[in-house]
């Protein structure tokens, strides 16, 4: 229980998809004029990483795996097929993302019409490719912990973005240098946030 | 089909999609496409000449297949169609690092398999080798791959030569001697976040030479 909790944390601090590795940079730079558009977008990534890395989970350890396919039978046993996970990993978010889309539809049209565009943009938003790479290179244990780490990863993208939109919604009232308006001081402030994320460096329960 | 009459192979229109791409049509500092995957491998100047050279590929060989595809391909599925294309060449050039260069491959780790979620190559067939011919989308992929490769390079030059010292792998400082004088190298410029500043920093430079980019609210 501990390790999970552990996992979770990590990834929404230390590990921060935004601040540490830059994973879903365009939407984020995107989407984070006004507080409210990027919480949707935000919840969004969180719930499509929650599905999509545990399935994806499931398939590297029963198909893709070197010896995966042994519960089919015996001669499989030096079977690799770990090549085919980037085709495999991007069908797979591209089908969870169809699906989270005509369930949100059908369920909450009003959450629908909120999230517009955004919903379908997710399918290429490289956070949740990512992270289902990041669950592979580092071999969690079980499908607990790669949930975890799923529901970590977007939590902290989600905190990223709103965090930015805030400051952004600020910052209409200052006086920014004119070739640095817009995009230009938009990344600088998220260096500086993600230096201050850096002071959670090393933090483990 | 009346002007049947064969535009030389590199004539005006075909140099400006090569170059618009290099300044104020750059797929970083002013598309704002593709930086997902770019800035994390900029901390040495090796890997991501590497990706600069990845990402060329991929770019300018999906851009050929879905142009010469664009009758082809229907409407409504042209994102997954897209999507394997790019998948399948991402694959290719993985198994190719993993082969040829097991070092750089390593350090790049899971940016390789990034680059089919980069943004630039989906907003380049999207916008560009959809309506176009292959050879004309050849060279746009091309160009915008040198847009995005430059930006890479540069923001690895700096983030190298001033956080370790050194300029493709080389010590220069150590050369230089200037250690002795009381020099220091600055840690921080390897450390995440300063990717991020130097970027903003060249998207300054570049706005303020170039009026025309500065947005306005």
């Amino acid at each position: 229980m501990e390790n999970l909790v552990n996992i979770f944390v990590k990834s929404i601090f230390i590990d921060n998809m935004i601040f540490a590795y830059f994973l879903g940079m365009c939407s984020y730079l995107a989407v984070s004029k006004t507080v409210k558009t990027s919480m949707g977008l935000g919840i969004a990534v969180t719930f499509v990483l929650v599905i999509t890395v545990p399935v994806n989970f499931l398939l590297e350890q029963y198909v893709l795996k070197k010896g995966a396919l042994v519960w089919l039978d015996e001669s499989f046993a030096t079977l690799d097929l770990s090549f085919l996970s980037f085709i495999m990993f991007i069908a797979v978010i591209a089908s969870i993302v169809q699906l989270v889309e005509m369930v949100i539809e059908k369920s909450s049209p009003a959450l629908y019409n909120s999230l517009g565009i955004f919903l379908p943009l997710i399918a290429v938003n490289c956070a949740i490719l990512g992270a289902s790479l990041f669950m592979q290179e580092r071999e969690y244990a079980n499908i607990a912990e790669a949930t975890a780490f799923g529901l970590g990863s977007g939590i902290g993208w989600l905190l990223a973005i709103v965090a930015l939109a805030a400051i952004r919604e600020k910052m209409r009232y200052s006086n920014v240098p004119a070739p640095l308006r817009g995009l230009g001081i938009t990344f600088i402030l998220t260096g500086l946030m993600g230096i201050a994320f850096m002071s959670f460096l090393g933090i483990t329960l | 089909m009346e002007n049947i009459e064969k535009e030389p192979l590199l004539s005006a229109k075909n140099i400006k999609l090569l170059k618009n791409p290099l300044g104020q049509d750059n797929p970083i500092t002013v598309q704002v496409l593709g930086i997902c995957s770019a800035l994390a491998v900029t901390v040495k100047m090796k890997p991501a000449i590497v990706m600069a050279v990845s990402v060329m590929v991929v770019l300018a060989v999906s851009n050929v297949v879905i142009a010469a595809l664009r009758k082809s391909i229907p409407g409504r599925i042209r994102i997954i169609v897209q999507l394997v294309v790019i998948a399948t060449l991402v694959i290719l050039v993985d198994q190719f690092l993993k082969a040829f260069a097991f070092d750089v491959s390593k350090q790049l780790s899971v940016f390789v398999g990034l680059i089919i979620t980069n943004c630039i190559i989906m907003g380049r067939l999207e916008a560009f080798a959809m309506a176009n011919k292959p050879w004309p989308s050849f060279l746009d992929g091309l160009g915008n791959a040198w847009g995005y490769g430059w930006i890479l390079i540069a923001v690895s030059f700096f983030r190298e030569f001033l956080g370790t010292g050194s300029i493709m792998g080389y010590p220069v400082m150590e050369k230089l001697g200037v250690y002795n004088f009381g020099y220091e190298d600055n840690g921080m410029m390897i450390l995440p976040p300063m990717a991020l500043i130097t970027v903003g920093i060249i998207i300054w430079v570049q706005r303020a030479r170039n009026k025309s980019l500065i947005e306005t609210k």
